[in-house]
């Protein structure tokens, strides 16, 4: 198994999510995260005064997937994540030992 | 009754009473949503500790250094009402009881040390601000109520002519000034122009404004002391300056930022309101629509006087309060008809200069009166128990260290762990053991 982590555009989450259904992922977790990568933040105006903004809003996907399907899945999400602008974000993948389904204590592939 | 006495003006003014005192917990709310998160109850008490603080050294001692017969040439009450004890309820302060005229000024001098929290947000000790709002109170805000408001005794209004109907002088610029001196005696925040600090909640900001918007009417209507002609032009002066002066800041704010911001519609309205203060007895709806954009505009523009010359005034108490009490004193001088509240005419009007003379007197005695003494208790407090929280705790965040409680509790897992891990007492160990006892 393996676990993919991708870090993209919020806007971009939902087309994400999407494509990852279509694709036949069956569950996924995802939460809001904030950083930067080279494009390095960005400058505003507010209230007179303007500040460097480096940590940029950011929607953190992550799936379990079994190894066979990784490339595909992650072909899948840079695809629809993608704009084509800076700050488009990153996906990649580590190697995963065990997974459990905590209801019914079913390991490996079957509990994905 | 005695003869003279109102049953309408009395009614009118406890009202205004009542809606000036809503005023600081409107303040508290206004400032409250401009903070970062991690200080928001801080910023509440700082406003709500007011109340408590100079309602009592009110009766005690303010109202009859404030009000009482004179001690020294206009300067200073004497302390012959000491504990209001030789009040009577039927004691009339012209067509009203004493007690509603007390309860009416006490208002304001529990408004005015609120305001000046605003320009050291994020890094005040609690326990040193409750001093500095009773010492300053005393030593500052007593004394200049005594000039600016007793009009039959006071140095500046009755001796000299200063027109001042609310308190553009007396309470804006007084605690707009007090606000510089105490943000230079703490310093700047820890990341001063590199975070952005930006208003943690703006819906808090909108609801307080709106708050001090309505109490406002109480605050210069009532002035008038009576349900009259004035009281009305009062009224609808207060709320023509405050819309041209929400105009006058988006305009200003559009044009040399590029945004419409919530907060600048806040800010834009409560400027206008601090400028038409001093004002709206004695100037047209005409008149006050200009005064209005003017104070809206400038304002939107002292607040960036900060960035320039590097002093930490966190919530533009300085660039709000000191520079729109002082424009609102100062455009009397220009647009005093002199057929509503007072018979002096301003330049616009064919009276000359003497007024405006009169007017900047008062804007300069009361500005470097408070900005010395306010700077002096602040040294005082700053060298004896400390005036500021440790960098650490500044940076964690004044709520939790200060008061041992937090703003928001949104998350059912985050919460617990937070306060598990904070050094305050905590009321639940979350894990559903029994709650450990504290004094709460």
């Amino acid at each position: 198994m393996r676990l993919i982590t991708a870090v993209v555009k919020p806007h971009r989450l939902d087309d994400v999510k999407a494509a990852l259904q279509a694709y036949g992922v069956h569950g996924m977790t995802v939460t809001e995260a904030s950083g930067y990568g080279r494009q390095r933040g960005h400058t505003e105006v507010y209230r007179g005064a303007e500040y460097t903004v480096d940590l940029v809003p950011k929607a953190r996907i992550e799936v379990l997937v079994e190894d066979d399907d990784a490339d595909a899945v992650i072909e899948v999400v840079v695809k629809s994540a993608r704009t084509g602008k800076i700050g488009d974000g990153k996906v990649w993948s580590v190697p995963v030992e065990t997974a459990v389904r905590v209801r019914t204590g079913e390991q490996g592939p079957d509990a994905l | 009754m005695p003869n003279g006495f109102s049953g309408g003006d009395t009614a009118f003014v406890l009202i205004s009473a009542a809606l000036v005192m809503l005023m600081t917990p409107g303040l508290a709310f206004f400032y409250g949503g401009m903070v970062r998160v991690k200080s928001t109850l801080n910023m509440l008490i700082m406003s709500f500790i007011a109340l408590a603080i100079i309602t009592v050294l009110w009766v005690l001692y303010g109202y009859s250094i404030s009000f009482g017969p004179d001690a020294f040439h206009g300067l200073i009450g004497n302390l012959s009402l000491f504990g209001m004890r030789h009040i009577g309820m039927n004691q009339l302060s012209g067509s009203i009881p004493v007690f509603a005229f007390a309860s009416f000024q006490l208002m304001f001098a529990v408004i005015t040390p609120a305001l000046v929290s605003g320009a050291i947000a994020d890094r005040t000790k609690f326990a040193a601000w409750s001093l500095f709002v009773a010492l300053w109170g005393t030593i500052v805000y007593f004394p200049v109520a005594h000039w600016v408001f007793d009009t039959s005794q006071g140095w500046l209004a009755a001796k000299v002519g200063v027109l001042d109907f609310a308190g553009g002088t007396a309470v804006h610029l007084n605690a707009g000034v007090a606000g510089l001196a105490l943000c230079l005696v703490l310093g700047k925040r820890v990341g001063f122009r590199k975070d952005p600090m930006r208003p943690h909640s703006l819906p808090l900001v909108m609801l307080g404004s709106g708050l001090l918007w309505f109490g406002w009417f109480g605050f210069n209507a009532g002035s008038a002391l009576a349900a009259n002609g004035l009281a009305g032009t009062a009224f609808i002066n207060t709320q023509i300056a405050t819309a041209a002066a929400m105009i006058g800041w988006l305009a200003y704010e559009k044009i040399r930022h590029g945004s419409f911001t919530t907060l600048g519609a806040a800010s834009g309205a409560v400027a206008g309101l601090v400028g038409i203060t001093p004002a709206c007895a004695y100037i047209s709806p005409l008149g006050s629509i200009l005064l209005g954009l003017v104070c809206g505009a400038l304002c939107s523009w002292a607040i960036s006087l900060k960035f320039r010359f590097g002093y930490d005034d966190s919530l533009d108490v300085v660039g709000v309060h000191a520079v729109g009490g002082a424009a609102g004193a100062l455009l009397i001088g220009f647009l005093s008809t002199g057929h509503a509240g007072s018979p002096a005419k301003g330049l616009f009007y064919g009276g000359g200069p003497a007024q405006l003379g009169k007017q900047a007197l008062g804007v300069v005695v009361v500005g470097v009166f408070s900005f010395v003494f306010a700077w002096l208790i602040g040294k005082a407090i700053d060298k004896t128990i400390g005036f500021r929280v440790s960098e650490e705790v500044e940076t964690a965040g004044i709520d939790q260290a200060e008061h041992a409680e937090t703003a928001y509790d949104f998350s059912a897992v985050g919460a617990s762990l937070s306060r598990a891990l904070a050094p305050a007492p905590s009321p639940s160990t979350g894990d559903g053991t029994p709650a450990k006892k504290v004094d709460a």
